[in-house]
């Protein structure tokens, strides 16, 4: 079955989540994942998506794919991808789409392909399943798109088993899947944390550029800001399965309104002056089985008080939304120039 | 109403769990399974008619006295001459089948049981041994380990029953050599593991003798999957006497083994009499069943990865 | 690789020649085989002709030289019982065990694979529990003992099959087959049926341990996230990366089987060297029990050896890179 093309929204929304809801069954009882999350995705834009890890970005990415492992499912909301409802459709409805018009790539590149499978079976079955073209044809895209990401001498490549590429290497190999039916949507639930720094910014530029190319609107999850404030358009921080600010870049990492957001950006170490104390988040990430009433950072917040026991809505403010009684007004201290250091340009 | 700052507080401290023993621990991870728990009932229940058997039989089925051959090849719920039920039926020489399952289940108990344990204490001895001795005693009993341990259990047994003959102590001998190396093999897998801890490095530098290093302070910690072995080994052990008594080279007919019963009983399968070999057989498998399914929850629960 | 090759045919080597020791020694040297050998009927003039025959009267190492070059060239000594050489008798009647072990080979993979399968896909289902709770008795019940059910169900009560012997043969290369006809397809059954059982449940649990680790693995799930069908992931996927040990135990086990074919061909009746030997043991006819160790140990250690080799073949993480 063949996914009709979206229609081209006024604001060209490629993806609506509407207060999505994820939920976990687990003997201590429901965690919710993701608790009323939503998010719109625009063609050619890229979302950052950050939190720590258990802020529910990775269930989020995987309930838009409805890649969810049993015993997790969609509890609630809907997420709309041009007249349909992904988190309603049948799985034969969603399968068509998986790698169609809407991919996934993954965090540990040795994982990601089978280990006893050549890269051309991988990428070839990728294709078939998909589109009825010849063995050959669907090799020789295969090929070229090996060549898109830069890998160099594809065609023996092709044959290679993935314990023989680097983790980089791995990286693009995936990424070239991902791009093969030339998708709406990516997903990339933090494609670089497990590479090296200098493959890192590669990878990035890679990204970037492909993305230019093709139009394509990508999710990227990770928990390094550092990473995201380079290459997104958006930022979307998430705690404790909410989101908690919402907004262009410049505005969320350099007018952070939200505490948490102010808190993430204050403990980088490349925002902290040498020889002073590193900044941290008092406290520890919550326990989903046991939130606190109302704002669920409340209890590691310094701006807390009685307000906050109400549970704040998203709102929006001068810079951004955000999901606070208390946000915070006007920039932060110390020098700011522009993006974050952190990755070499 | 202004709101007033508060100083941040760190998340709640969980309530402190009063630390429970882990004899109690394992025994409640263990009841999770209703099988597994059915399972060690229906094991205890076996063990004790085993212990019990001379009290607890209609009959004494070895006491020439007793046993009548006219009332022989009955088939189960007859009424005996003397009043009572033969609720198993009898054999061909008129013994009551209840009361020779009992005794069976005895001797096949005790040889199972019996070449076990010593297994595992040749066993893990020598495992204990190679993994402290290192070096060419290592390496020596691991080849032999791994020798008898490629080769099938049956054939292993054949060779030493051709060269010694058949006889109760020659079978728990061929049990035994089968059974020894894979207790040495686990023993020597933990005690490795042990040998590198700190408690080891503490008790050399007490200048404690060899011997005493490895058996009161490695031994104990090697425990667990000995344990777990154990079951399993115990049911292999009594499988085994059984297919070497039904094939003949087992237990003398003086003092049958439930194997020996279903060799004797298989002659009249044919005629229609199959009570004298089919009862024995369920005894059998009730009792290997029973070990294998207490066995392999043990496992599950003692192992800290197997968690299904 | 090949130095390695070398080296494993060195210690197969090795391992059968300390089997060979050993079974000399534990045959010839505990119990009297002066004794064994003649009967208590010969007169003085017949004692020394067997003793001169079989070289009884020499120093030990002498005879196991003896015993040695004769197994080099063949030879392990006449049987008692048939007059003929042990070997000769041993490899008449290898058809017929060859052809039990085949079969349960095939069975148990033909059950236990999808069985296994089955388990391991659905491991929370009722019918998962079911399969896995009945592959414990598959593996803890004697295989006399399932023998015996199988002939009181299939042969007494229902009649359907035969309960011993084998069916007509036809002859294949110089090799006598029974599976060839639906005579002995019918003989084959029972006795095929049960030798399986074991490895069955082995396979079976082997399966299923192996597609639970499996399935939650990254690449499983971005096989899913490419669109791939679930079909797919399962048959190719899946399978792919459970089959190297699945193959490994499979082709072990073979030698376990053959072993284990004493116990059915006893009350089968079938006429393999399972049976050979356990007569033999029983009449005590020395040369017959020689010949079949030393044969069925020679078989297991070839088997190992093939398996070991096969397994470096396969798994692409091992040889792929010195194949390119």
């Amino acid at each position: 079955m063949n996914a009709p093309a979206p229609q081209a929204a006024a604001d060209d929304v490629v993806l609506d989540v509407r207060d999505l809801k994820t939920c976990f069954p687990t003997p201590g009882g429901r965690v919710m994942a993701v608790d009323g999350v939503s998010i719109r995705l625009r063609r050619g834009r890229i979302l950052g998506l950050v939190g720590e890890s258990g802020s529910g970005k990775s269930v989020l990415g995987l309930s838009i794919m409805r890649l969810l492992a049993e015993p997790g499912f969609i509890a609630g909301g809907e997420i709309r991808y041009g007249d349909m409802n992904l988190a309603a459709v049948p799985d034969e409805a969603m399968r068509s789409l998986r790698g169609k018009r809407l991919a996934m790539i993954f965090q540990d590149p040795m994982m990601t392909l089978n280990p006893v499978l050549r890269i051309e079976t991988q990428m070839v079955e990728a294709i078939l399943a998909h589109e009825d073209v010849s063995r050959e044809e669907a090799r020789r895209r295969s090929r070229d798109a090996l060549g898109q990401v830069g890998i160099p001498s594809p065609e023996e490549r092709l044959r290679a088993y993935p314990h023989q590429f680097s983790g980089g290497m791995r990286q693009r190999v995936s990424m070239a899947i991902a791009l093969l039916h030339r998708p709406d949507v990516i997903i990339a639930d933090e494609p670089t944390t497990a590479l090296d720094v200098t493959i890192q910014s590669q990878i990035l530029s890679e990204v970037q550029s492909l993305v230019e190319r093709f139009h394509t609107a990508l999710i990227w999850i990770t928990h390094d800001l550092s990473v995201v404030s380079r290459l997104a358009d958006d930022i979307a921080v998430m705690y404790a399965g909410r989101i908690v600010e919402l907004g262009a870049v410049d505005n969320v990492v350099n007018r952070p309104s939200h505490p948490y957001t102010a808190g993430l950006i204050n403990s980088l170490p490349s925002r902290n002056r040498r020889g002073s104390r590193l900044q941290q988040i008092p406290g520890m990430t919550p326990n989903l089985l046991n939130l606190p009433q109302g704002c669920a950072f409340r209890t590691r917040c310094g701006r807390a008080d009685d307000a906050c026991i109400r549970e704040p809505a998203l709102l929006e403010g001068p810079t951004s939304f955000r999901r606070c009684f208390h946000p915070l007004e006007g920039s932060l201290e110390g020098p700011l120039e522009g993006p974050l250091e952190g990755v070499d340009a | 109403m202004s709101p007033t700052p508060q100083a941040p507080t760190a998340a709640p401290e969980p309530a402190r769990e009063r630390p429970t023993r882990p004899l109690v621990e394992v025994a409640l991870a263990y009841c999770h399974s209703w099988l597994a728990v059915l399972a060690l009932v229906v094991l205890v229940a076996v063990v004790l008619v085993a212990i019990l058997a001379p009290w607890i039989s209609p009959q004494n089925p070895y006491d020439l006295t007793v046993i009548d051959i006219m009332e022989g090849r009955l088939p189960p719920g007859s009424e005996a001459y003397g009043g009572g039920v033969y609720i198993l039926g009898t054999d061909d020489q008129g013994r009551d089948m209840l009361s020779a399952i009992f005794y069976g289940l005895r001797i096949s108990l005790m040889v199972g049981l019996g070449a076990a344990l010593i297994a595992a204490t040749v066993g893990t001895s020598l495992g204990l041994i190679a993994a402290y001795a290192g070096g060419r005693v290592e390496a020596a009993i691991m080849r032999l380990v791994d020798l008898q341990l490629s080769i099938p259990s049956i054939l292993v047994a054949l060779m030493i029953l051709a060269v010694l003959g058949k006889g109760i102590v020659n079978v728990m001998i061929a049990l035994i050599l089968v059974e020894w190396a894979l207790y040495a093999r686990t023993a020597r897998g933990s005690a490795l593991v042990e040998r590198n801890k700190e408690y080891v490095e503490a008790a050399q530098c007490l200048v404690l003798p060899q011997y005493r290093i490895m058996f009161r302070h490695i031994l104990p910690n090697c425990l667990p999957p000995i344990i777990v072995i154990t079951t399993i080994q115990v049911a292999r052990a009594i499988a085994l006497e059984a297919t070497l008594s039904f094939l003949g080279l087992g237990v003398p007919v003086t003092e049958p083994s439930l194997g020996l019963l279903i060799s004797n009983g298989y002659q009249h399968m044919l005629s229609g009499n199959f009570w004298i070999s089919f009862y024995p057989g369920i005894a059998l498998l009730i009792t290997v069943a029973s070990i294998n399914i207490v066995g392999d929850q043990l496992r599950d629960v003692l192992n800290p990865r197997h968690h299904r | 690789m090949t130095v390695w090759i070398a080296n494993r045919l060195m210690q197969a080597f090795g391992v059968v020649l300390v089997m060979t020791l050993i079974v000399f020694l534990a045959v010839n040297v505990i119990g009297d085989p002066i004794e064994m050998l003649i009967s208590p009927e010969a007169d003085q003039m017949e004692r020394q002709r067997i003793i001169a025959l079989f070289g009884l009267d020499q120093p030990l190492w002498r005879q196991y030289l003896a015993f040695l070059k004769g197994a080099v060239q063949g030879d392990l000594g006449r049987s008692f019982v048939y007059g003929e050489p042990a070997l000769k008798v041993i490899f008449q009647r290898l058809p017929a065990t060859l052809e039990l072990a085949v079969s349960a080979s095939l069975i148990s993979v033909a059950v236990g694979l999808p069985l296994g399968l089955i388990a391991g896909l659905y491991p929370r289902r009722g019918f998962s529990k079911a399969i896995m709770a009945t592959s414990i008795l598959g593996f803890s019940l004697p295989s006399f003992w399932v023998g015996l059910l199988l002939i009181m169900v299939f042969a007494v009560y229902l009649g359907w099959l035969p309960s011993s012997g084998r069916g007509e043969t036809v002859e294949v290369l110089g090799m006598h087959l029974s599976f060839l006809t639906l005579d002995g397809l019918r003989h084959l059954a029972l006795p095929a049926i049960n030798l399986a059982i074991f490895n069955t449940a082995v396979i079976l649990r082997l399966t299923r341990a192996g597609v639970s680790e499996v399935m939650p693995q990254e690449y499983i799930r971005f096989a899913r996230a490419k669109g791939v069908s679930e079909r797919r992931v399962i048959g190719i996927h899946v399978l792919k990366n459970i089959m190297i040990p699945v193959v490994t135990v499979i082709g072990l086990e073979f030698g376990a089987l053959i072993a284990f074919s004493v116990i059915t061909e006893s009350i089968f009746a079938w006429p393999g060297i399972g049976k050979l030997i356990i007569d033999s043991i029983n009449v005590l006819d020395r040369p017959m029990m020689v010949a079949y160790l030393m044969l069925v140990v020679t078989l297991f250690v070839t088997v190992n050896l093939v398996i070991d080799i096969l397994y470096m073949l396969l798994d692409p993480r091992v040889s792929a890179d010195g194949k390119d």
